[in-house]
């Protein structure tokens, strides 16, 4: 069987991608670079750059968003790992209520919680109100640096309990009772054994909350006031309060790429220090949480949960009260919802849907080939795909629209305007997480599997249709949800690339906030929240077991 | 249909890294052939050079009078069964081991006649609509069986099957396999680095290290007159003790030491003083409760009393260690520090050339050769 000379499906497969990555992801950004580099006549410049490092108002972008998102990543973990230890470790009543919705608070796009937490908290916020009038006390402002830090922290931390929960999952029991054996235990043992095991996660959730909290864009722009963040630049650079600059914003891209990319490398050398597998023989068995400290876990865990799911369920609430522009009425109605079906909610809709399924079947399929080649035959063409795909995980959302409103911008490859190209934001921008998850999960199959089936007489086609592919079913799925999720709550890339025609729910919520139509934003958020809500007992049916959840 | 399985001047390289340099085997129509060696040997790149999944470098592959170097592994009928049983987890036991069927677009009654009856044959047609998680050990082994012999292949390959049971089921199934193939009839080929299990499954067995195929021959001959050093060492326990060859009018002594004793099993070629290294296994060397008695002289310096023999480890006085089995007597068991005298049995023990290569005796058989 000498395959290198055969003329293999495999290999077309290669080349096919390897020019797509080299069309969608390599070209805009080498074009973003391009741009950053030239000025109006061609000629090469750092002009750009120049005029970013020379001016304060910039520079404090970047050192705004470091502070703000180190914070949030500091924060998440701070909070996010008591709740997964709690999960992990005790029998908590109601436990998966606890799972269920603290995924659903990192599903809800993140600027729909800043919204929320401005109703709340804001100026004429409820809850501002209410402590004004009635205790005589003036909160402190919910807007800048802190207000994206609550918001972001409330939003990401279960990113941190879901991995967490993960690693966790993998100590094997003998570990602690060998630790106890050997006089370490409580607190001592927590973070001598349990988070030194875990440590490799707890940074790889770093770098994802990090990465995330960068890159949103939504959050801050509502609730950050005149504390400016980078993508918030970038934006509005490129929208231009002051006239459109397509050169500096190319500029501020690249030095967001630079920065996402050090800090991607900083965590791979942090991950690498920690390197050891662990698989738990015994896993651990749920002790009964008693007494007092039981009751404070609960609490915890519920009250953490609540602050988390609050917004969504305000803003749900309000999508009922009686409105008109940014002020909301006494009295409930359907009226924002009826307002909400002429304006585009159809459309919304039916985007949103087609939007989501369109690219998750391309990210699936995209991902189920590239951890073949990767895994399978791992030869340089298809580890050079596999890095190219990656690229887009340093890569903010806004810097994906810009790159491609660039590349795609004019003939011979005119895209904008067309789902085509959200298409192409969505799929690249969700491709680096599934690819992951599909490469670990096919590495785990054995290829005597594969084997055998060849030496039963099924072709390499039959295969991988019959036997690979449902075989790694179960970690496409799990990735696939938040994939999904994800992408109907894409804001960031879309919010560039959208027009009338390609609108989503999550650009008209944005959209109808912008414009100061607070019941109708209330409407389309809450439609949002119920499509994630679906979607995710959907998956939960489907999986049988919400352990699965992966990212 | 069984067939023979010849292999020519078989090359297997990894870029620069020569695997197998350039191996010749002929395994007989039916029989049942074991590839035995430590990890590493290549007994498993042949195996799979065989099955088709490792590419041939050079030489020739044939099935029968077939040629199947460049046949595709899914033409190539083989049955395999691979170490983690490779059962395809989402299907049922049934649809396990309907799948080759099913490939072969066979009428459906005949799968289902078929799948009945090796499901009947392996003993697992009560678990035919279980989930592989929720089979044992063995119970997929059965399946990885049934799923293989099912499509009636001309051969069947079977690599380390068993390596990942338990001791006693490791017992069982290998009868449950040597019975099958008995009765099915086919030509194995078997891949183990357990020299008991080969003993006890095998018609003939090939004794390989570092890609070369030291000694091809049955279970009976590797044990007693192995080919060379490797092989004695490899099989089974043995003492090695450097000695001489002598030869006097026309008879041949071996001497360790001061312990000189006749050979007649000497080939005639080699009948000629000279240094050699001796072989002899537990059980060969005789024990002698006199110390000053004729022989080796040695000193107990642990003895394992395991019921049916009593294992003694002595110092010689040559400074060489050596272990001796005895069958377990009534007279109390020797203990450290005791002198002793050791013998040997000249009718069993081996002797090869100083450097190990080649057995001097006669009563070798290797097919290897023929």
């Amino acid at each position: 069987m000498e395959h290198k000379k055969k003329f293999e499906l495999w290999t077309v497969l290669s080349i096919v991608l390897f020019v797509l990555f080299l069309l969608i992801l390599v070209y805009p950004m080498f074009g973003i670079l391009k741009q950053s580099v030239l000025d109006k006549d061609g000629a090469w410049t750092l002009a750009n750059f120049i005029k970013f490092f020379s001016k304060h108002m910039y520079t404090k972008t970047i050192v705004n968003s470091f502070k703000v998102t180190i914070v949030v990543t500091l924060c998440s973990l701070i909070i996010g790992i008591p709740l997964s230890y709690f999960y992990s470790f005790y029998k908590l009543r109601g436990a998966k209520v606890i799972f269920v919705v603290s995924i659903l608070c990192c599903m809800s796009a993140p600027f729909i919680g800043a919204y929320s937490w401005i109703m709340l908290c804001g100026r004429n916020g409820i809850v501002t109100k209410f402590f004004l009038n009635v205790f005589g006390i003036k909160l402190g402002s919910i807007y800048g640096f802190k207000g994206i830090a609550l918001v972001q922290t409330l939003k990401f931390f279960p990113l941190v309990f879901i991995y967490m929960n993960g690693a966790f999952r993998n100590i094997d029991s003998t570990l602690l009772e060998a630790s106890a054996n050997m006089g370490c235990t409580g607190v001592k043992r927590f973070f001598k054994i349990v988070m030194n095991l875990s440590m490799p996660t707890a940074l790889a959730a770093s770098l994802m909350v990090f990465m995330q909290a960068f890159a949103d864009f939504g959050t801050p722009m509502l609730i950050g006031e005149g504390f400016r963040t980078f993508p918030v630049e970038i934006y509005a650079q490129y929208l231009g309060e002051n006239g459109r600059d397509y050169g500096f914003a190319a500029a501020i891209s690249v030095i967001a790429i630079v920065v996402t990319a050090v800090v991607f490398f900083i965590q791979k050398y942090a991950t690498s220090r920690f390197n050891f597998s662990m698989n738990a023989l015994h896993p651990i068995e749920k002790k009964k949480a008693k007494g007092i400290g039981g009751f404070l876990m609960h609490l915890y865990a519920y009250l953490l949960i609540f602050i988390g799911f609050a917004p969504n369920l305000y803003v749900c609430y309000l999508s009922f009260r009686d409105s008109s522009g940014a002020v909301f009425k006494d009295g409930y109605s359907f009226n924002n919802y009826i307002l909400a079906g002429k304006k585009l909610l159809g459309r919304s809709i039916k985007n949103t849907l087609t939007l989501g399924v369109g690219s998750l079947a391309i990210i699936i399929v995209v991902a189920v080939i590239v951890a073949y080649l990767v895994v399978r035959r791992p030869r340089p063409l298809n580890h050079a795909i596999d890095t190219m795909a990656m690229l887009p995980y340093i890569m903010p959302g806004a810097v994906v629209g810009i790159a491609l409103i660039m590349a795609f911008g004019s003939k011979p490859l005119a895209l904008t305007g067309t789902m085509t190209i959200m298409v192409i934001n969505l799929v690249i921008r969700r491709m680096p997480y599934t690819i992951r998850s599909a490469t670990a999960c096919l590495m785990q199959i054995s290829p005597s599997i594969e084997e055998a089936a060849i030496s039963l007489g099924a072709s390499k086609l039959k295969t991988f249709i019959k036997i690979t592919v449902p075989m790694m079913s179960s970690g496409i799925i799990s990735g696939a949800i938040l994939s999904w999720v994800a992408i109907v709550t894409e804001l960031s890339g879309s919010i560039i690339l959208y027009n009338n025609k390609t609108i989503t729910l999550t650009m008209s919520t944005y959209v109808a906030i912008n414009r100061g139509n607070y019941g109708l934003a209330c409407a389309f958020a809450a439609i949002l929240t119920v499509v994630t809500v679906i979607s995710l007992l959907v998956y939960i049916k489907v999986s049988k077991s919400e352990e699965n959840v992966r990212l | 249909m069984s067939v023979g399985i010849t292999i020519d001047h078989a090359l297997k390289k990894y870029g620069d890294n020569v695997i197998i340099p350039d191996l010749s085997l002929k395994i007989r129509e039916g029989e049942f052939f074991t590839l035995l060696g430590p990890s590493g040997c290549g007994k498993t790149t042949l195996l799979r050079m065989i099955a088709g999944f490792n590419s041939i470098e050079g030489g020739d592959f044939y099935f029968g009078e077939k040629r199947i170097n460049d046949l595709d592994p899914a033409k190539r009928n083989i049955g395999m069964v691979f170490q983690n049983y490779a059962i395809f987890p989402h299907y049922t036991v049934r649809k396990n081991v309907e799948f080759g069927l099913k490939n072969k677009k066979l009428p459906k009654d005949e799968i289902q006649q078929r799948t009945d009856r090796f499901l009947k044959l392996m003993q697992i047609d009560t678990l035919a609509d279980r989930m592989p998680d929720r089979l044992s050990g063995g119970q997929q082994q059965r399946v990885a069986l049934a799923r293989a012999l099912c499509i009636e292949p001309d051969v069947l390959l079977m690599d380390e099957p068993l390596s990942n049971l338990d001791a006693k089921l490791r017992v069982e199934m290998r009868t449950v396999i040597k019975n099958i193939q008995h009765d099915v009839g086919i030509s194995c080929v078997y891949v183990t680095h357990d020299q008991e299990e080969a003993m006890a499954v095998s018609d003939r067995i090939a004794v390989m290290n570092g890609g070369i195929i030291q000694h091809v021959g049955t279970p009976k001959s590797i044990y007693q007159r192995p080919a060379n050093l490797f092989v004695a060492t490899f099989i089974g326990r043995t003492n090695v003790m450097k000695g001489k060859l002598a030869v006097e009018n026309g008879r041949a002594y071996l001497c360790i030491d001061d312990y000189k004793a006749e050979l007649d099993t000497v080939a005639d070629k080699y009948k000629q003083p000279q240094d050699v290294t001796v072989s002899v296994r537990p059980e060969e060397l005789l024990l002698n409760r006199d110390p000053n008695g004729d022989g080796m002289h040695a000193v107990v310096k642990d003895a394992v009393f395991l019921g049916l023999n009593t294992h003694y480890f002595v110092k010689l006085d040559s400074g060489e260690d050596a272990e001796i089995i005895q069958e377990s007597s009534i007279e109390d068991t020797l203990t450290a520090g005791a002198r002793i005298t050791l013998t040997v049995n000249t009718e069993k023990v081996n002797v090869f050339t100083a450097d190990g290569s080649r057995n001097i005796l006669t009563g070798v058989k290797n097919d290897l050769e023929v």
